[in-house]
C-alpha cells in the first residue's frame, strides 16, 4: 500500500534552500489544529502559515506540511494548485494583483496591464528580473466604484491611472 | 422624514470602522441582548420568518425557511455551526466590503443572534483572502466581544454558549458557492457538493451548518430588536427592509447605498449614482452582478425587488448594477464574464469545465473578427445545454450563460456587425 511518504515520492524536488518547518512555523499550524476535527483540515491554513515566512510553497515545504498533517503530499498538492494565492512557484518581493474583471475591464484594466508590462518587462504569471515583482490577475477586488483596481501586496490602490500607476511603480523598470 | 436605513446608520463618510464603545453609544448589542435569554430561539426564528427577509448574497432564498431545516433539541446533539459568507467576488459586487470594513460589530451582532437562533456553538466567517483589513478589524472586534463577555461561554449569563474566528481563504470565485465553501474550510478543494445533504443537515464535518451571506446576517439583530413588521415596512413593493445597491461603468457617481429595497432602478442611476458620464449612453445593465441576464433602458423604471426584475427576466442577484455604455462593446464585455467564469470553473464537471473555455473562445473569436454566421448557433446551443440548471454540478455554469444569452437577444446585431465587418466595430479590443 502507498503510505503518504512513498507518495510524495512522486513529486519531483524544487527547492526553496530550506528544508524541514520551522519550529514557529509548527507552534502556528498546530495552534490551528487546536480548532478542527482532523490535523488535514488545517491543509489551506498551514500552507498559508509556510507561505507567509517563505513567500511560497516549495515541494520541499509542501512535503514537510504534509507530513506534519499526515496526509500525502500529492493530496497536499491538489489542495494548494486550486487556490490561486497558494504559490507553488517563487514569486516576487511583492505581488501585484490586477483585477481585470468586468467593471474594471470598462473602465480601462487592459491599457493599465499594458503599461504595467511596458514598464516591468513582465506579462501575467511573471517575475521581474530584479525580483522585485509578480504580476497576476485576480478576481474582481470588490472595489467596483473606485475602477480600475489593483493590489501591490496587502494594499489596495484604486482609480489607478497612468500617472498614479507610474508613482506605484517607481524606482522599478526604466526609473532604475 | 428621512430614510431609516439600519445597515448603514455607523458608515461614516471616511469610512473609518465603528468600534465597540462607539457601536454600543449608538444602539449597538440590544438586539443581542433582546434575545438571549429573553426569546427562545423558536420564538427568534418566527420573527425572522415573519420578516420575510430573503438571502442577500444573490439567491434570494427566504433566510426563516433557510433556518428552519436545522434539526433542533433533542433531534441534534452535538455541533452546530454558522457560517458567514464573506467571500464577496462576485463581479461587479462592492457591497459587503462597506458592512465589513466601516462596521464590523453589526456583523458580529448579527451573526450571534443568528447563531443563537439555530443554536449554533461555533461560528466562522469565511473572509476572501484579499479583505485583509476587513479581516484585521473582525479579529479585533471578535477579541473585544470576547472581553466584553458578548463571545464564549454563557453569553451575558445564559446558558447559551458561542466560540467565533475569522477564516481567511486562499482565493477562488468558487468558494462563494456554500457547499464550496464548507469544503474549503475543511481544508479541502472547494468543490461544491451535491445536494441533497443540504448543508442544514449536514455540512461542515458532517454537522448541521447555516451559511449566510454578510449583508443577511446584519439584518438580524434589527429585525429581533424591532421586529417583523418594522422591517416588512421598510421595503416599498412587496419584499421586505432595504437593501445595499451599487452601480458601477461609465456613469458619473460610482458607489454603494442602502435603499429601501424595491426603489426603482431610475432613482438608482439617476439620482444616487447621477446618471451617465458625459458623452455617454446607456445601452443596458446587469442588475445585480456578473451572472445576471442584461435589462436595457425600457426597465428603467422597474422596481428593484427579487419579483419585479425575475418577471423581467432576469434577477436581482446581489443588487450591485454593472452598466453597459455605448462605446463599450458587448461582445467584449460578455467574454470579459465568459474568460472570467472559465478561469474560475472548478473542473469538477465536464460542462462547466470544457463548455466555459469553448464559450469563451467562440467569443473571443467573433470580438477578434474571426467568427463566422454559425457561431451564433454554436453559442446559442451552448447557452440551451449548459445554462440549463440540473445539466451542471453547480449553478456557476448556468450563471455564466446569462449575461451571454441575454446579450445574444438584446444585442444581437453588435455580434452580427462584428461577423459580417470582421472587426470589432468599437474597435481593436472593446473597451477604452
Amino acid at each position: 500500500m502507498l503510505t503518504g511518504d512513498c507518495m510524495s515520492e512522486l513529486i519531483p524536488v524544487v527547492s526553496d534552500g530550506e528544508t524541514a518547518l520551522s519550529a514557529a512555523e509548527i507552534a502556528l499550524i498546530d495552534a490551528e489544529i487546536a480548532h478542527v476535527p482532523y490535523r488535514s483540515a488545517v491543509a489551506i491554513d498551514a500552507l498559508k502559515i509556510v507561505q507567509a515566512q517563505r513567500g511560497w510553497v516549495s515541494d520541499e515545504s509542501l512535503r514537510a506540511i504534509a507530513r506534519h498533517l499526515r496526509m500525502s503530499a500529492a493530496e497536499l498538492d491538489g489542495v494548494a494548485t486550486f487556490y490561486n494565492l497558494i504559490f507553488r512557484r517563487p514569486v516576487g518581493e511583492q505581488v501585484i494583483l490586477l483585477c481585470n474583471s468586468i467593471s474594471c475591464w470598462i473602465k480601462g484594466c487592459d491599457t493599465l496591464q499594458a503599461q504595467i508590462s511596458e514598464r516591468l518587462g513582465i506579462g501575467l504569471g511573471e517575475t521581474t528580473a530584479d525580483n522585485r515583482y509578480t504580476l497576476l490577475p485576480v478576481t474582481c477586488l470588490g472595489a467596483c466604484d473606485k475602477a480600475p483596481v489593483l493590489m501591490v501586496g496587502e494594499e489596495l490602490h484604486e482609480d489607478v491611472s497612468a500617472q498614479s500607476l507610474r508613482e506605484l511603480l517607481a524606482g522599478s523598470g526604466d526609473d532604475r | 422624514m428621512s430614510l431609516d436605513l439600519p445597515l448603514t446608520r455607523n458608515v461614516r463618510a471616511d469610512r473609518s470602522p465603528t468600534d465597540l464603545k462607539a457601536y454600543e453609544a449608538n444602539g449597538g448589542y440590544r438586539g443581542m441582548k433582546a434575545a438571549i435569554g429573553k426569546l427562545s430561539p423558536a420564538d427568534c426564528l418566527q420573527i425572522i420568518k415573519d420578516s420575510n427577509l430573503r438571502g442577500r448574497g444573490g439567491a434570494g432564498f427566504p433566510t426563516g425557511m433557510k433556518w428552519s431545516f436545522v434539526p433542533m433539541d433533542d433531534a441534534s446533539p452535538g455541533h452546530k455551526y454558522l457560517i458567514c459568507n464573506a467571500d464577496e467576488m462576485e463581479p461587479g459586487t462592492f457591497k459587503d466590503r462597506l458592512l465589513l470594513e466601516c462596521d464590523p460589530h453589526q456583523l458580529i451582532e448579527g451573526m450571534i443572534c443568528a447563531a443563537y437562533t439555530i443554536q449554533a456553538d461555533l461560528a466562522y466567517i469565511f473572509i476572501r483572502a484579499e479583505y485583509h483589513k476587513a479581516a484585521e478589524l473582525l479579529r479585533e472586534a471578535i477579541a473585544a466581544c470576547y472581553e466584553r463577555g458578548y463571545l464564549g461561554n454563557n453569553i451575558l449569563g445564559s446558558d447559551y454558549s458561542l466560540q467565533m474566528q475569522v477564516h481567511s481563504s486562499a482565493g477562488r470565485y468558487i468558494c462563494g458557492e456554500e457547499t464550496a465553501l464548507i469544503s474549503s474550510l475543511e481544508g479541502k478543494r472547494a468543490n461544491p457538493r451535491a445536494k441533497p445533504p443540504f448543508p442544514q443537515v449536514s455540512g461542515l464535518w458532517g454537522r448541521p451548518t447555516i451559511v449566510n451571506n454578510v449583508e443577511t446576517l446584519c439584518n438580524i439583530h434589527h429585525i429581533i430588536e424591532r421586529g417583523a413588521d418594522w422591517f416588512q415596512g421598510l421595503g416599498l413593493t412587496e419584499d421586505a427592509g432595504t437593501k445595499l445597491y451599487g452601480v458601477s461603468g461609465r456613469v458619473k457617481r460610482p458607489g454603494c447605498w442602502e435603499l429601501p429595497i424595491g426603489t426603482p432602478i431610475r432613482e438608482i442611476i439617476e439620482r444616487h449614482a447621477g446618471g451617465m458620464e458625459d458623452g455617454y449612453r446607456l445601452r443596458g445593465f446587469l442588475p445585480g452582478g456578473g451572472s445576471t441576464d442584461f435589462l436595457t433602458p425600457e426597465h428603467l423604471d422597474l422596481a428593484m425587488d427579487y419579483g419585479t426584475i425575475g418577471k423581467a427576466g432576469s434577477r436581482m442577484g446581489t443588487g450591485t448594477m454593472i452598466i453597459l455604455d455605448d462605446k463599450t462593446c458587448p461582445v467584449g464585455f460578455v467574454k470579459n464574464l465568459m474568460e472570467f467564469f472559465a478561469r474560475e470553473s472548478c473542473g469538477f464537471c465536464t460542462p462547466c469545465r470544457d463548455g466555459l473555455p469553448w464559450s469563451a473562445q467562440v467569443l473571443d473569436d467573433i470580438e477578434g473578427g474571426r467568427g463566422r454566421p454559425e457561431d451564433m448557433d454554436t453559442l446559442a446551443r451552448q447557452v440551451e445545454f449548459i445554462g440549463a440548471i440540473g445539466n451542471t454540478h453547480c449553478a456557476l455554469a448556468p450563471g455564466a450563460m446569462e449575461p451571454l444569452q441575454s446579450a445574444m437577444k438584446y444585442f444581437r446585431e453588435d455580434f452580427e456587425r462584428h461577423i459580417s465587418g470582421s472587426a470589432c466595430p468599437f474597435c481593436d479590443g472593446g473597451a477604452h
